[in-house]
């Protein structure tokens, strides 16, 4: 598919993940993107509902009450610059509303949303189509591409309608378009290219106007399972080159689990769980969030952190020095090559330690039972 | 290991909406077995009562309504210099619509004093309009249009022709100019959407003979009237496919380019318009048609046209000349479709095909070129400017239809008035009596209780109101008599609808052989198909019905094959496989499943028919249409013509709401 041939993802160095997780976490004292108790209730006075003890009932029952609908209820989290932030759930689950709230494309009931310090919450129709022409760029799974323009004039329409001349926003515009791998096709028309293809339109469009925020709506639902793949490794790829700030729906677990730096699970438009792909899989929240992980390689995503355990006053501490934020998957070989244990280790304190059964544990337990 | 992690959420259903527990049980409806009773009451009624209290009235005689209607129109006249609205307003669109279309006469069609031949002549404006068709729609299609102009002066009505082209443009160019921005504002906002959305009903339910006479109340005869008649029922398209074509753009794109920052503006003329494009070029090509077809009718009030030819042919019996003229606007519907088509489909294209636009701006030029030279040619040279020194085809065309149409009759005379007759007294006089022979009461009543079985109370409520109108206008038994060709001939429609329907709709080389047949039918002026028919059966009700079936049965067809192609695919599939023969599969799926593009062709069905019915007055349909015409020709009659106008609106109103109810409602289920 991709004919710029991305280059291979490396496999990060344990340390550059734990490095990477205090970062974040550093960073996320100063949001780039902060949400706090948004949100939206579709039906007639819906405005009234907040507050209430309505506000409580399940969907169905207010429903039933009221006739309104919640889609997102009371969801709050913050988003540091540079992170890649996962919303997921099944349909219907307000994860859609919920991003269509974040440039108020949909009316938010409730709440306070702040891109970069800017309330967007009170802010003007101006305000709110300059932080859409410059700030927050959106990439849709249906495309939503114009099929009367080219390629390259579909990439140039944000630069076109903030009033960027035309030189300007064609050589941007071109620039985009080799970055996503369609060089060759900016002539062509969306419906000439394949599905896999016009997304890659959408996302060279989206960053075109050099956003802050990327926004993606279920981008790859639409897409065949080897090209969704295809570009998951495209947006990682284009993560690390451009290091922008995304926020990332989905109903698909494993690619939550593979992109997100943090996910944010979903249930009839209520937060369920925020945590780092390894803390939702190895500390479920609740019942519906087990089952739902209960699927996943738990190898492939679980750190040494949730493996470990403290060493026994037999045991020598001989073994491999480790980090604690090493997936098991990635560990198992030098583990199971070692007689000693090996040792978990961060900022030169031992943390505990990780023996041949601790990692088999892992393993055996995702076989079906 | 790839695990798949889709999986329906096992604790509590995600979806409240989908499943909505205290639905009430739908009451069961006996529509058929009440339908059944009510037509038993009525004849039981028709046997006890009939004969009386009818309303009939005579051919001459009018009532206090009418003579008032002709003081009206007596006061109107009186009034047209001195009231200001009528003086000023009124007088001013007339002024300025005659001014272009007389001037358009003198540059193109008619001798402009003291030439005696117009400004431009013959070659002049086949040599323009061959270059606007290229311009806008490509080679085959000037091809065509160049044909078609060379066979009006052939036949010989080439300053009836273009006098036809200009009323008919006239009243497009106002209806584009007013129609697009009204389809934006409709597409835009729901207010204007809700009050253009009933006027917009009426305008295309008003069967076309009913707008001519109010106008000559305000315009008097002549062209301004033809043209404005035209304008009113020509805009609606044009509003409605503009909006939908608008409306119709993808959700999905509107949002992303929102997301995008563009201001509305911006998203009107670089998002929808351009994707409406082709909807609405689609939208002008219906708008031309429509006007078309009026612009022939207007022919009754005075407005310049190939439909005067056909008019004074269908009131002497010259069927040989009716048919030359009406061969005549054959050639121009289909021109006119062909081209506006070839457009928009080249408005889709052009930009597909990769062309030297250098190359297409040097044929332009060329082209105004010869335009040119075509112009000067017939300005300069009698033989270019005058239509008389083409060969005239159209004498013996005439003569040979003529004698044709003399065998025909002749020989056949047997076999037609053998059907003739076997319809109208086994079907038409019996209904008709049941109809106009039962006391006004008892069919007043028998039709409220029709709509309310298949509409519900606001119908009725409707009904009520129409025949009080009806009533009131003092045309009960006129009304009952077109009531019942309407009824009669949008059963037969209704027949050919669905075996031709169903046929169509289950055979594709059957659809691929008549879908282009019905089009071809579907843009022919309603006008024409009075031609053949009375050629046929001579001037009786049945011939107006007959030429109504013609005319409204290509809608219904596509509307019922459209419907039964719609039924979905894994349905019959699995009705196959279980078994079902292929009547089973038609009676028990396929028409069932299509039942709501059923009715919806019986509305369709019945506002043609009506239309058409109406229109048949001219050859010998009598009744509603018979009383219309003559409101044009005799002025002591013009309130009385005037009065059956509006039976007809109140008829075709009744008629389209039972319907369009019946329709939401078998949607509904």
């Amino acid at each position: 598919m991709s004919a710029q041939a991305p280059p291979v993802v490396s496999e990060p160095v344990e340390d550059d993940v734990s490095a990477r997780i205090a970062r974040l976490d550093e960073a996320r004292r100063n949001p780039l993107l902060h949400v706090d108790g948004l949100w939206k209730v579709f039906g007639a006075r819906s405005d009234r509902i907040i507050g209430t003890p309505d506000a409580d009932l399940s969907r169905r029952d207010l429903m039933a009450k009221t006739g309104c609908v919640v889609a997102v209820k009371d969801v709050s989290f913050d988003v540091a610059p540079g992170e890649v932030f996962v919303v997921m759930g099944l349909s219907g689950s307000g994860k859609s509303t919920l991003v269509r709230c974040l440039t108020r494309l949909i009316e938010p009931t409730a709440g306070q949303i702040t891109v970069a310090g800017q309330d967007i919450t009170s802010a003007t129709d101006g305000q709110l189509r300059e932080l859409r022409r410059k700030h927050v760029a959106m990439v849709f799974q249906h495309f939503g591409l114009l099929p009367h323009r080219r390629v390259i004039d579909n990439v140039a329409y944000g630069l076109e309608i903030r009033g960027d001349g035309k030189a300007e926003r064609r050589e941007r515009a071109q620039e985009m378009v080799d970055l996503v791998g369609l060089s060759g096709n900016e002539n062509s028309y969306p419906d000439q290219l394949s599905g896999g293809m016009q997304q890659r339109v959408g996302l060279a469009r989206a960053l075109a106007v050099d956003p802050s925020v990327l926004l993606f709506d279920e981008p790859f639902s639409a897409l065949d399972p080897l090209i969704r793949r295809d570009m998951q490794n495209e947006v990682i790829r284009l993560h690390h080159e451009v290091g922008k700030t995304m926020v990332f729906i989905t109903h698909d677990l494993q690619e939550a689990l593979k992109l997100g730096d943090r996910i944010l699970i979903m249930r009839d438009g209520a937060m369920v769980q925020v945590g780092r792909p390894d803390e939702v899989v190895g500390a479920p929240a609740d019942d519906y969030v087990r089952d739902f992980v209960s699927d996943v390689p738990r190898s492939h995503v679980l750190t040494l952190r949730w493996v470990m355990r403290d060493p026994r006053p037999d045991e020598a501490l001989e073994g491999p020095v480790m980090g604690p934020d090493t997936v098991v998957k990635n560990a198992a070989h030098r583990v199971l090559a070692s007689a000693h244990p090996a040792r978990v280790v961060a900022g030169g304190q031992l943390l505990g330690v990780v023996d041949r059964e601790d990692i088999l544990r892992v393993i055996v337990a995702e076989e079906p039972a | 290991m790839t695990a798949v992690v889709e999986r329906p959420a096992a604790p509590g259903p995600p979806e409240p909406l989908a499943s909505t527990p205290q639905q009430k049980p739908e009451p069961v409806r006996r529509t058929g077995v009440l339908l059944g009773a009510i037509l038993g009451i009525w004849v039981l009624g028709w046997l006890l009562f009939q004969g009386v209290a009818t309303l009939p009235l005579g051919r001459a005689t009018l009532t206090g309504f009418h003579t008032r209607l002709n003081e009206l129109r007596d006061s109107f006249d009186a009034a047209r210099d001195s009231n200001v609205i009528l003086d000023v307003v009124v007088g001013g669109i007339r002024d300025a619509i005659d001014a272009v279309v007389v001037g358009a006469q003198d540059l193109l069609s008619q001798p402009a004093f003291p030439r005696p031949v117009p400004q431009i002549g013959w070659l002049g404006v086949v040599a323009l309009l061959a270059w606007v068709a290229y311009a806008l729609a490509g080679v085959r299609a000037t091809i065509l249009v160049v044909l078609s102009l060379l066979s009006f002066g052939v036949l010989g009505y080439w300053s009836e022709s273009i006098d036809l082209l200009i009323v008919t443009f006239t009243a497009v160019l106002i209806a584009v100019a007013v129609g697009i921005p009204l389809g934006i504002a409709m597409a835009r906002s729901r207010a204007v959407t809700a009050i253009a959305t009933p006027v917009l009903d009426v305008m295309q339910t008003m069967p076309s003979f009913a707008y001519l006479l109010p106008l000559v109340l305000l315009f008097s005869i002549g062209p301004s009237a033809a043209v404005v008649a035209t304008l009113i029922y020509a805009l609606p398209p044009v509003v409605r496919i503009t909006a939908h074509g608008l409306r119709t753009v993808a959700a999905s794109t509107i949002v992303a380019t929102t997301s995008m920052g563009s201001t509305k503006a911006q998203l009107l003329r670089k998002v929808q318009l351009p994707m409406a494009k082709r909807t609405i070029v689609v939208g002008i090509n219906q708008t031309i048609m429509a006007a078309l077809s009026m612009a022939t009718i207007a022919a009754l009030i005075d407005g310049p046209g190939l439909g005067e030819p056909v008019i004074q042919a269908l009131q002497t019996l010259d069927i040989g000349t009716a048919f030359v003229s009406g061969l005549a606007i054959v050639i121009m519907a289909i021109m006119l479709d062909r081209t506006t088509t070839a457009a928009s489909q080249r408005a889709e294209n052009e930009r597909r095909v990769a062309r030297d636009p250098r190359r297409r701006r040097i044929a332009l030029v060329v082209g105004a070129v010869l335009a040119g030279v075509g112009v000067y040619l017939s300005r300069s040279y009698l033989w270019a400017a005058d239509p008389d020194r083409l060969p005239d085809l159209g004498r013996p065309l005439a003569d040979a239809a003529g004698t044709a149409t003399d065998w025909f009759t002749d020989t056949f005379s047997a076999v037609t008035g053998a059907i003739k007759d076997g319809f109208t007294y086994a079907l038409l006089n019996p209904f008709q009596s049941l109809l106009a022979d039962s006391p006004w009461w008892l069919v007043a009543a028998v039709l409220l209780a029709v709509a309310f079985v298949l509409g519900g109370w606001r119908p009725t409520l409707t009904t009520a109101v129409c025949l009080a109108v009806i009533f009131g206008v003092g045309l009960w038994q006129d009304t009952m008599v077109t009531l019942t060709m309407t009824l009669v001939a949008t059963v037969l429609v209704m027949l050919l609808a669905v075996v031709f329907g169903v046929w169509m709709g289950r055979s594709k080389r059957a659809d691929t052989a008549l879908r282009p047949l019905l089009d071809a039918g579907q843009t022919i002026p309603p006008f024409v198909y009075l031609v053949p028919a009375l050629a046929l059966f001579g001037t009786s009700r049945f011939t107006a019905i007959v030429a109504a079936i013609v005319y409204a049965a290509p809608a219904a067809i596509k509307l019922v094959a459209d419907g039964i192609r719609g039924v979905s695919p894994t349905t019959v599939e699995a009705a196959e496989s279980a078994g079902s023969s292929r009547l089973q599969i038609i009676t028990k799926v396929q028409l069932p499943m299509a039942r709501s593009a059923l009715v919806l062709a019986s509305n369709q069905g019945l506002l043609y028919v009506l239309s058409m019915v109406v229109i048949g007055g001219l050859v010998g349909g009598g009744a509603l249409g018979y009383t219309v015409v003559s409101g044009f020709s005799q002025a002591q009659l013009f309130g009385k013509g005037l009065a059956a106008g509006i039976a007809i609106v109140a008829l075709g109103i009744m008629l389209d709401r039972i319907t369009q109810h019946a329709a939401a409602r078998s949607g509904r289920r």
